[in-house]
């Protein structure tokens, strides 16, 4: 019965393969002992002065709806806190709280795809922009970013995979995951093929507060960008605020508008008490923030010397917190060498072809984890490469 | 090495005075030398006094007990409070001694392992000091955090092993 049930439900939904990485968190959820360098999110809980300012507002009363869009006070600081990036937005019109940028993304793709159209994805890539855009029936578009050019995105790559059904591009820089971030000059190309084949943008900039050495640069800082491009962004990576599910998404007015209507009839509003969180982590969490980044940024560099330091190569990341060192050496599969890695090493790293086809022959090491766990971690793994060596040999 | 990078060793030393020097070079992204140096010059201008460890004596099932003064004193024509911060200081007893701004000058940590014991330098040491006018003794009764280190257990990384 419930199979013949099964049959009628959504052929989309049916079709849509599940999450890779869910497998091997199964996996990895049995064992013990294991250190994980396979999480997505900062080790950090949310600064005290953050948590602190929730309880205030509970205590205070504030459990109701807010506007659609998020509380003006909100908006008005996440435009005031994006002017470091160059990028301007009217808070009245041209900004949306979301349910984390994870339904910004969605919001952002149902708004600009119809069936048929094509959207372009940057692969490796995160996980979620393949579903969003096959569930609005539109079809992703895998543009490769290659190790040898730290995995930027480049022109040919995309000029490659251009089509008339080409609507939309999806960016995601700094990379989740694999650390690569885009300057102004590497945008520069992209910009104006953009521009000439009249491409919208959707530009996930979760992690625009994380980078090391060379600050973000957002491709819709560039004028004549504004008007096509939709900026995913919230809390979640750069405060540690990943279970408050505060996002936001700005763009211009005309596109604000539609997206409103579909978060406005799915989700009314985010969370009043992360909305008052989110607040006080724009208005006064800037030195928490620092601190933390400081932080990865001196494991980053434990990581990557120490990946190096055991033989596998691995390209500078220069944002987010993950490092993507190049296992193809070995002759395994990154999904097998994650597992066997799991198994003898007693280490979780994810598999690089669960972020795509480009991501095959590496693994997603993230250093959002403590100093002393890091270095155990690549002693493990050194030590597992050298029993992979000798069984091979 | 620039004058942030040396701040930042400074302050990873302290958090840690245990990590090798390979792994701070690392961290800060500079040479193993320049790190062996920054310490040792650290250590000659006695920015860097001694290492430690953070101990939570709680736990560690020692008796012993711990009382902060509050003590007045009139300082010395010409020689302000130093002279009786040396006099108070010197005493093996006392762990730790500031002078303070507010309602009293010095704040003294005095260590022993009774309260007697503490009771007794105070009324016959401490009090008796020619310039020191009154004391105001609290025994410390429990340690939440010390020096950036919270003592309660140490809360459990509550995330997902594995996450996109």
């Amino acid at each position: 019965m419930s199979q013949r049930l099964e049959g009628r439900l959504s052929q989309i939904v049916r079709e849509l393969p599940p999450s890779g990485i869910r497998r091997f968190f199964d996996l990895a959820n049995q064992m013990e002992d294991i250190i994980s360098l396979g999480v997505g999110e900062p080790d950090f809980v949310t600064p005290w002065r953050v948590r602190e300012a929730c309880f205030y507002a509970l205590e205070q009363g504030y459990t109701t709806y807010t506007s659609n869009r998020g509380m003006p006070e909100l908006r008005v600081a996440i435009a005031n806190y994006l002017h470091k990036y160059d990028l301007h937005y009217d808070p009245l019109t041209e900004i949306i709280v979301t349910i984390g940028g994870s339904e910004a993304i969605d919001i952002a793709m149902r708004t600009i795809l119809s069936p048929g159209d094509e959207i372009l994805i940057p692969d490796p890539g995160y996980v979620s922009y393949y579903p969003c855009a096959i569930l609005t029936g539109a079809t992703p578009v895998a543009v490769t970013t290659c190790a040898s050019d730290d995995f930027k995105l480049t022109k040919e790559a995309i000029l490659g995979k251009i089509t008339e059904k080409t609507k939309a591009i999806m960016l995601c820089f700094p990379n989740n995951p694999t650390g690569a971030i885009m300057t102004h000059s590497d945008w520069q190309p992209i910009v104006d093929l953009i521009l000439e084949r009249d491409l919208f943008v959707i530009s996930d900039e979760i992690y625009a507060e994380l980078t090391y050495g060379e600050k973000h640069v957002s491709i819709a800082a560039f004028p004549e960008m504004k008007e096509r491009t939709v900026v995913v962004s919230g809390m979640s990576k750069a405060f540690a605020m990943t279970g408050w599910r505060i996002g936001y998404v700005t763009g211009p007015e005309y596109l604000i508008k539609e997206m409103l209507k579909i978060h406005q009839y799915t989700i009314m509003c985010a969370p009043i008490m992360g909305q008052m969180a989110a607040l006080e982590a724009l208005q006064h969490g800037e030195k928490d923030k620092d601190a933390m980044i400081k932080e990865y940024d001196q494991r980053r560099r434990l990581v990557v010397e120490g990946f190096r330091s055991i033989g596998l190569p691995c390209h500078e990341p220069k944002g987010a917190f993950y490092a993507f060192p190049d296992i193809r050496n070995t002759g395994l599969t990154s999904a097998q060498f994650a597992e066997r890695l799991l198994i003898e090493g007693k280490v979780a790293v994810v598999p690089g072809e669960v972020f795509g086809q480009s991501g095959e022959g590496f693994i997603r090491c993230s250093y959002a984890t403590s100093v002393k766990q890091l270095e155990t971690a690549i002693e493990r793994i050194g030590l597992f490469l050298t029993q992979l060596d000798r069984i091979e040999a | 090495m620039d004058e942030r990078a040396k701040q930042t060793l400074l302050q990873l030393v302290h958090d840690d005075a245990l990590q090798s020097h390979e792994s701070l070079a690392t961290r800060l992204g500079v040479n193993v030398e320049e790190v062996v140096q920054a310490i040792s010059d650290f250590e000659a201008k006695g920015i860097i006094m001694r290492y430690g460890a953070v101990v939570n004596w709680d736990k560690a099932d020692s008796s012993r007990v711990t009382a902060v003064i509050d003590v007045k004193v009139t300082p010395e024509r010409g020689r302000g409070f130093d002279q009786i911060a040396r006099r108070i200081y010197l005493f093996p007893e006392v762990v730790s001694v500031s002078l303070m701004s507010g309602t009293y000058d010095l704040q003294v940590i005095v260590e022993g392992r009774k309260i007697q014991e503490v009771a007794q330098f105070v009324s016959e040491k401490l009090s008796t000091i020619e310039n020191v006018t009154s004391t105001t003794t609290h025994f410390r009764l429990k340690t939440y955090k010390f020096d950036g280190v919270i003592f309660d257990d140490p809360t459990t990384d509550q995330r997902l092993v594995v996450t996109p």
